[in-house]
């Protein structure tokens, strides 16, 4: 006969099992579940695939990987830590812990998959590199791998989005970009994303796009998840050696979704509780339906007729109107849960990790916190252990947030 | 063994072609000015073989500056799908029409509501240029029981197996992507046209038409010496949006169409 607490062991056993099936490598066709897959022009079809295999070919290939990891220790200032927040823990009634990805180089996680890209773009034998950006920090980002990797670097950016963020132009261009100013559509994040792909589908002979996030066809959202995995391998690790074992709560932001994606991807086998934010204005997944754009199949904010309506939120690198299609599915099994913060729960948190452990997050970062802010004490129970991938850092955003409070 | 079932759109442009003629398809935006409709009736009595109706997308990625910018006016002014299906309705025209959008404003409505909302329309077949082969289906299936032809393309990156799958499963007509690139205007008749409509004429015997840098008369001509006609798209939207009423559209289009009928 089986006993209760037999069966909850069995339970608990499938469960795991069942979850380490989960962010592994999607379908042949790029599925994750009924999401993801390649709905590009024909044009762009060789290009995706030639990107596929190539790697395949280099992620299983260990120079590859050394290198990769080599760059991102003595040139990226890997592996960042896991902080453990003394003051806010106390505040808050649950045990805080900041995977420090403000302080690895160009200070966002951007960096982890420029590296992994540039170094896939120099191995297929291109040399032009191109991306979009909204804010501007994965265009930083990308123009900062160029530059060392010697390749030339083209920015798409849309044009209120240059106006908006002036300063961050001047960065890429001291780096050594070109940042193109983009006029269509609503001049934003997608529309620099569109400007890519038309690029890229009259270059790819030359030229890779770097895409910023977890998201565009196969196999763009696996393989950026695979650069940004690096996250939640060492926050693993780094939770067991700080003597927590598994925390109790693993939580990021999501914009496309790659921070939280590489995050996840460490623990997804766990039991641990995985929590996903987004932005309130640009709420994919809480707001959204399914829906194709920029090359996969996910969940989008869109009007009755299908098309792509803009994203609106206090953080520019949150203000994307689709998100990775991993993540879609992720939400549709359920293993994953998608919460949303306003644009005031953020300033807050923004204030009070500044104030009680002298840390300006990015205002991307601070919805993460501002979730556990909200919900220590309720849906996350006093005394749990938590840990929050702190994505990037806040110096980008202090005028504005200076503004914002006047 | 080739189908002798075809559809429409087929059927009727190999007629045009047996009788000798070249295919000429032009392509206008939905939408894009109060008298889009009119537009189309003048393009149809200039003599085109079939005429490519856009469906206005918020991200046309496809597409060059001047069918973006008439998509956006199209959307600006308030276009929706049911409204544009419902104007094609009223239109009692004798050539086939093409619906052109991208897939999301399909998805959203559903493969088999789409397609349906088409046929009933009056619609014959339909392009969606980021559904590539490997994700046709479902749409297809529901295409076709609706009686809705789906034209695939092949590009000068298309490798010579694809080449032939497309072939087999496209329908209407094989659209032929002139160069790697987006719509617009170009200075010359890119060579790779040339190649890709050669290549493709080699493996299959249904109509073949160029598109995507077709400008002028002259590249269409020299296009039409490989394919059997040509898809006309940003230099005639670029008429409209400098403000072309239905005279200098029919002109255009009927100097394109006697043109290449002295070929
Ligand atoms: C600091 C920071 N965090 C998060 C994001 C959102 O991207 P993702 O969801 O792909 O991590 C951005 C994007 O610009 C960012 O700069």
């Amino acid at each position: 006969m089986i006993g209760k607490k037999n069966l909850g062991e069995m339970e608990q056993k499938i469960t795991q099992q069942k979850n380490a099936s989960l962010m592994a490598r999607p379908t042949e066709e790029g599925r994750f579940g009924d999401f993801g897959g390649r709905f590009v022009p024909e044009s762009l079809i060789p290009a995706c695939k030639e990107l596929e295999e190539a790697f395949i070919d280099a992620w299983s290939d260990e120079s590859f990987k050394d290198r990769y990891h080599q760059i991102l220790s003595q040139y990226g200032g890997r592996p960042t830590p896991v902080t453990t927040c003394e003051q806010l823990s106390k505040v808050l009634g649950v045990k805080v812990m900041l995977k420090r990805e403000d302080l690895a180089h160009t200070g966002s996680h951007k960096i982890n998959n420029v590296i992994g890209q540039g170094l896939l773009a120099q191995r297929m034998g291109k040399t032009r590199f191109i991306a979009e950006t909204g804010a501007g920090q994965h265009g930083v980002a990308t123009a900062t791998a160029a530059a060392l990797l010697g390749l030339e670097c083209v920015v798409y950016m849309g044009s209120k989005d240059t106006r908006r963020q002036e300063l961050n132009v001047f960065r890429m261009e001291l780096l050594g970009a070109k940042v193109e100013s983009v006029e269509s559509g609503s001049k934003t994040l997608k529309d620099a994303i569109n400007e890519a792909m038309r690029d890229w589908v009259a270059s790819f002979d030359s030229t890779h796009y770097c895409i910023g996030s977890v998201m565009g066809p196969h196999p763009y959202p696996w393989m950026v998840r695979e650069f940004q995995r690096v996250i939640g391998d060492e926050a693993r690790a780094q939770s067991v050696e700080l003597g927590i074992g598994v925390p109790d709560f693993v939580i990021a932001c999501v914009g496309g979704g790659s921070n939280a994606a590489g995050t996840f991807a460490g623990f997804v086998d766990t039991e641990a509780n995985l929590v996903g934010v987004e932005a309130y204005g640009g709420a994919a997944i809480g707001q959204g339906s399914p829906g194709v754009v920029h090359g996969s199949k996910s969940v989008l904010l869109q009007d009755n007729d299908g098309q792509v309506t803009e994203a609106n939120s206090i953080s520019a690198g949150l203000d994307y109107p689709g998100v990775g299609p991993e993540h879609a599915f992720l939400n549709s099994i359920g293993r994953v849960k998608y919460e949303q913060v306003n644009d005031q729960e953020v300033l807050e948190a923004f204030q009070l990790l500044a104030r009680t452990e002298g840390i300006i997050p990015a205002l991307e970062s601070a919805h993460a916190l501002a979730y556990v802010v909200r919900e220590a004490g309720k849906q996350i129970p006093t005394s749990s252990t938590v840990l929050i991938t702190l994505s990037g850092r806040g110096d980008k955003d202090v005028a504005q947030v200076r503004e914002l409070l006047k | 063994m080739i189908s002798k079932n075809f559809g429409r759109l087929e059927t009727h442009l190999r007629d045009q072609r047996s009788k000798g003629k070249k295919l000429l398809v032009p392509y206008i935006t939905a939408g894009m000015t109060p008298q889009w409709l009119e537009l189309v009736v003048a393009i149809a009595q200039a003599g085109a073989d079939a005429i490519e109706i856009g469906l206005p997308f918020s991200d046309p990625v496809m597409d060059g500056p001047i069918i973006q910018k008439s998509s956006s006016i199209a959307l600006e002014r308030g276009t929706t799908t049911d409204q544009v299906l419902e104007s094609l309705a009223k239109l009692e025209l004798e050539i086939p029409l093409i619906v052109m959008t991208y897939y999301n404003l399909v998805f959203r409505k559903g493969d088999h509501s789409f397609s349906s909302a088409l046929s009933k329309s009056g619609v014959s077949a339909a392009i969606i240029p980021d559904l590539p082969l490997d994700e046709i289906e479902p749409w297809a299936q529901a295409a076709s029981e609706n009686n809705i032809e789906t034209i695939l393309l092949v590009a000068p990156s298309t490798n010579e197996q694809r080449l032939q799958d497309i072939c087999s499963q496209s329908r209407g007509f094989i659209y032929a992507v002139g160069l790697l690139g987006v719509t617009g205007l170009r200075k010359n008749l890119s060579e790779t046209a040339l190649e890709l409509s050669k290549k493709v004429k080699s493996v299959t015997d249904k109509p073949v038409l160029v598109g995507v840098g077709i400008s002028n008369l002259d590249q269409a001509k020299k296009a039409c010496q490989q394919a059997d006609g040509v898809i006309v798209g940003s230099s005639l939207v670029q008429k409209v949006l400098n403000g072309a009423g239905e005279e200098e559209v029919f002109d255009f289009i009927h100097q394109m169409r006697k043109g290449i009928d002295l070929i």
